[in-house]
């Protein structure tokens, strides 16, 4: 079969590897995002840059304090999302009364300032991070790189986790309750913009994981997360921004047909999600999983 | 109103006074790139200002704009006001296209499809054959407008070509606006649902203001391309989107004069700020940030309400 299209198994299973990964990275990304828009009603054009961050964080863990990449897999999340702890109680905090743009605009110029500074002390060029688990397994029809393997699993379990976090705890009903209705919950003795404060904090460290476990694919450079936060927007106005599941399976899903893609026309990949997202308005503008308003 | 309407008129003669002779004072490819800058901001400003539509990905147009212009008067050497015309064209067709899947979502959604859809079209210009990918689309020769009539090889010739387009493109914003078409846009933009009641279709609205904006962004970058005789890639990246915004907001979203006291403005800082590389985007980012929080309407909107004359902004290009 593989013959008959011309294509050889590993190239294929090799991209759709590839798919798989850079699908995870959307699923995690859109998943922070959809999270922080539903709280703060603020699309975080930081993403991006806190993706960065976070990636940046665990290579001068690594190469400045000597500390493990498992130890950085904990610890660059955790500065990162103190980190947006402090913008959301200095800055963001003051645009909760006024219309989303100025979120929007206020988070854009601030990746401008954090990719600036970055790019003035590092350059554009990319700084290698060593793989923390070297070596793979052939499976026969392709070759599995462990780390990457563990990567697409790691991810998988982050987004579940998170998922069981907001849909299944009582912290999560707390959350869910203040976004739907910020007044009353509030009115219950909840310490509201607290839990704001919280979400945008757990956003944001979710951005800064995704950052370290991608140091080691690709490397890390101030500007990572530039485009990856564009093609994560078009992830989000694909999947719509209501249901946690429907982030995940997007954000998979568009990552194995860009791996597809890259197989079959190599030309569009860069291109195939931007299409998508041009045929999901035409046919349900409000996203496939978000709910029409 | 009528002291208003004497104070505009006066700012407008004194701003066009000021046009005419800066190219003896300041020099003329700098005042020309400003002047774009600024239709592109009001072309931006016409959308986001009077029909609420933040569209964050304005570079598109304006960038490949550039594009069409540099391929129509290079490759297939035609004059430059048939290139500036297909360029308007083109790019007016380009937003038909994308302002009608963009409306269909509202609010955010709107700014983070255009934003997408620029992104598209760059990852388009990086590979498509025309752009020359990285190198661009470069020495686009200057050619005499009108069939030879106007010859524009003295950068000052060309300037008054240039302000002439760009005293087109405001009076075209500013008949836009303050036709019935500008007032029913309005009425969207304040409330979408009531305006729908009285029997306005509001996408077609949205839709033909989309289309306007785009055209009058691609007159600006094919201007722009004419003028500077390049067109390259960083016209279409998502960062030219957002510094047409930041312009637009400097200067005061909403405002006629704003956009190109903003595009001044910017342009100036950049021009003195050349030498400081990745520092100018963080001044930039700075800019917004502080823009956000704390002057909202802009230099023009803060000043309007020191006046204490606000509903009639003043006229376009007066800071020119």
């Amino acid at each position: 079969m593989f013959e008959l299209l011309g294509i050889a198994p590993q190239a294929l299973f090799g991209q759709l590897l590839v798919g798989l990964i850079n699908g995870a990275f959307y699923a995690m990304l859109s998943l922070g995002l959809a999270v922080i828009f539903g709280m703060l009603n603020v699309i975080n054009f930081t993403h991006g840059a806190q993706y960065m961050l976070g990636a940046f964080a665990a290579w001068l863990m690594l190469t400045v304090l000597n500390i493990p990449f498992w130890i950085g897999l904990v610890l660059a999340p955790l500065v990162v999302g103190l980190f947006g702890v402090v913008l959301e109680r200095l800055l963001l905090k003051r645009l909760y009364h006024l219309d989303h743009l100025y979120g929007f605009l206020m988070t854009f110029g601030l990746a401008l300032v954090i990719e600036g500074v970055f790019q003035w002390k590092w350059g554009s060029s990319g700084q290698p991070y060593p793989n923390p688990i070297p070596g793979g397994t052939n499976l026969g029809f392709m070759f599995l790189p462990t780390y990457r393997a563990f990567v697409v699993v790691a991810a998988l379990v982050i987004c579940l986790a998170t998922w069981f976090a907001i849909e299944r705890t009582r912290l999560g009903g707390y959350l869910r309750a203040a976004t739907e209705n910020p007044t009353l919950v509030r009115a219950f003795g909840i310490n509201v913009p607290r839990l704001i404060t919280l979400t945008y904090g757990l956003g944001v460290g979710l951005a800064a994981l995704a950052g370290v476990l991608a140091a080691p694919i690709y490397q890390v450079s101030p500007l990572m997360g530039q485009n990856l936060v564009l093609v994560v927007f078009a992830v989000v106005v694909i999947g719509g921004m209501g249901s946690i599941l429907g982030s995940i399976v997007t954000g998979f899903g568009l990552g194995l047909i860009e791996g597809l893609t890259k197989v079959f026309y190599p030309q569009a990949s860069s291109t195939v999600i931007f299409v998508i997202m041009a045929i999901v308005l035409l046919i349900k503008p409000a996203g496939l999983f978000g709910r029409t308003r | 109103m009528t002291n208003n309407h004497t104070l505009r008129n006066i700012l407008l003669v004194a701003a066009l006074a000021v046009a005419l002779a800066a190219p003896w004072v300041a020099y003329p490819v700098f005042l020309m790139t400003a002047l774009c800058f600024a239709l592109f901001a009001c072309a931006f400003n016409l959308l986001l200002g009077f029909a609420g539509l933040m569209s964050f990905g304005h570079a598109m147009f304006f960038g490949m704009a550039a594009y069409f212009f540099g391929h129509t008067v290079k490759e297939w050497g035609w004059r430059p006001e048939f290139g500036i015309l297909a360029s308007v064209l083109g790019a007016a067709a380009l937003g038909a296209v994308t302002g009608a899947l963009a409306i269909r979502r509202q609010g955010i959604y709107f700014a983070m499809i255009t934003l997408a859809f620029s992104q598209m079209i760059y990852f388009f210009c990086v590979q498509a054959p025309f752009t020359h990918g990285e190198d661009g689309l470069q020495g686009i020769p200057r050619r005499a407008f009108l069939g030879g009539l106007i010859e524009v090889k003295d950068d000052r010739a060309m300037y008054y070509v240039v302000l002439a387009i760009v005293l087109f493109g405001f009076a075209a914003v500013y008949r836009i606006i303050h036709s019935p078409f500008g007032q029913v846009l309005k009425a969207i933009r304040e409330n979408e649902q009531r305006a729908i009641s009285l029997g306005y279709n509001a996408n077609l609205y949205k839709l033909l203001a989309f289309i306007l904006s785009a055209a009058i962004a691609g007159l600006a970058g094919s201007t722009k391309a004419m003028v500077l005789q390049f067109a390259t890639l960083t016209d279409v990246t998502a960062a030219m989107s957002g510094e047409v915004v930041l312009m637009a907001l400097v200067g005061g979203i909403g405002t006629l004069a704003g956009p190109v006291v903003g595009a001044f403005v910017i342009i100036t800082m950049q021009n003195y700020l050349a030498a400081a590389g990745e520092w100018v985007l963080v001044i930039q980012g700075a800019i917004f940030v502080v823009i956000v929080l704390a002057f909202r309407k802009g230099i023009v909107g803060e000043i309007g309400d020191l006046v204490r004359r606000r509903p009639k902004p003043g006229p376009a290009g007066s800071s020119a």
